[in-house]
């Protein structure tokens, strides 16, 4: 990828993240989280993985995200009451995850730089390559992986189910104040409205 | 052509991004959000070493955190939509009922 394009998309991917965390709105968040993960797909597309560069976009922001879109219109999740709130939590925080980053920057510039690449083989990062290793030296964790999305399906609808079985075990009736009597999202939020 | 330095730089940069989001907002899907942006760093972390290597084996592993990211997003928003039919919020400093 030449580094002028690369340069680009590194920029907006950088921006769009810090969207992420800095919008109030959530909406807006997982907007630009959508962002930053086409970004990543074409940059995925760049380093010769094209079909996970697809795989990405179509996964992740056609799927994942909308996800999330789904469940913030459900649960009518409201901006962000006060951006001034949580000061010293925000400065301590902030403080950390800056200590995080200069640790990477120091790591990064002490690397040995890696400018040489080798030759590739003709089908690198076709869907054949990518089937070929899948089902061969990870079929183990590919057919793993597929009892793991049969569980994540049925834990789900159980645990979001109206009356869940799961959650009757955990919070017996007499001890939900009244605030928790509400059996749907809605109502709750048509209360806190209120 | 770009160095393949420069993505591990860009990965570590949306990294340290993610987990400041984790740390400084306390609203549970957006903490949700920062985690997924975290593994995306990894990812291109793997993509590029793959690439440098010239092996597929980085992007077989992007495809399997691919995979469990999908799981954990539909688990973990069940749970937050469990969570909100009982306390009514989404607001990580109001969870306490577990504290003492």
């Amino acid at each position: 990828m030449p580094i002028g394009i690369f340069m680009f998309l590194a920029a907006l991917a950088i921006i769009a993240g810090f969207g992420v965390i800095m919008q109030r709105n959530p909406v807006h968040c997982v907007l630009a989280l959508a962002l930053v993960l086409m970004d990543l797909g074409v940059l995925f597309m760049g380093l010769d993985a094209v079909t996970l560069g697809f795989l990405q976009i179509i996964v992740y922001v056609g799927a994942i995200m909308v996800l999330f879109l789904f469940v913030i219109w459900l649960l009518n999740v409201q901006a962000d009451p006060g951006l001034g709130r949580h000061l010293a939590l925000k400065l301590f925080g902030s403080i950390g995850a800056a200590a995080l980053a200069a640790e990477f920057a120091a790591i990064i510039v002490q690397a040995p730089k890696l400018s040489d690449l080798r030759p590739l083989p003709p089908d690198f990062g076709t869907v054949a390559a990518l089937a070929r290793s899948l089902f061969s030296d990870y079929l183990v964790a590919f057919e793993v992986t597929s009892i793991l999305l049969l569980a994540a399906i049925v834990g789900a609808i159980a645990l979001a189910r109206k009356t869940s079985p799961a959650l009757a075990l955990v919070t017996p009736a007499p001890a939900r104040d009244a605030s928790a009597l509400a059996p749907t999202g809605d109502a709750a939020a048509q209360r806190k409205s209120a | 052509m770009t160095p393949i330095s420069y993505y591990l730089a860009l990965s570590a940069i949306l990294f340290a991004v993610g987990v400041a989001g984790v740390l400084i907002r306390r609203n549970v899907i957006v903490m949700f959000l920062a985690i997924e942006l975290m593994l995306n760093a990894v990812n291109l972390a793997l993509v590029a070493l793959g690439r440098r290597i010239g092996s597929m084996d980085g992007q077989v592993i992007v495809f399997f955190v691919m995979t469990v990211a999908a799981a954990e997003a539909a688990v973990g928003l069940a749970i937050i939509i469990s969570i909100f039919r009982n306390r009514g919020t989404v607001n990580a400093d109001e969870l306490n009922l577990l504290r003492w």
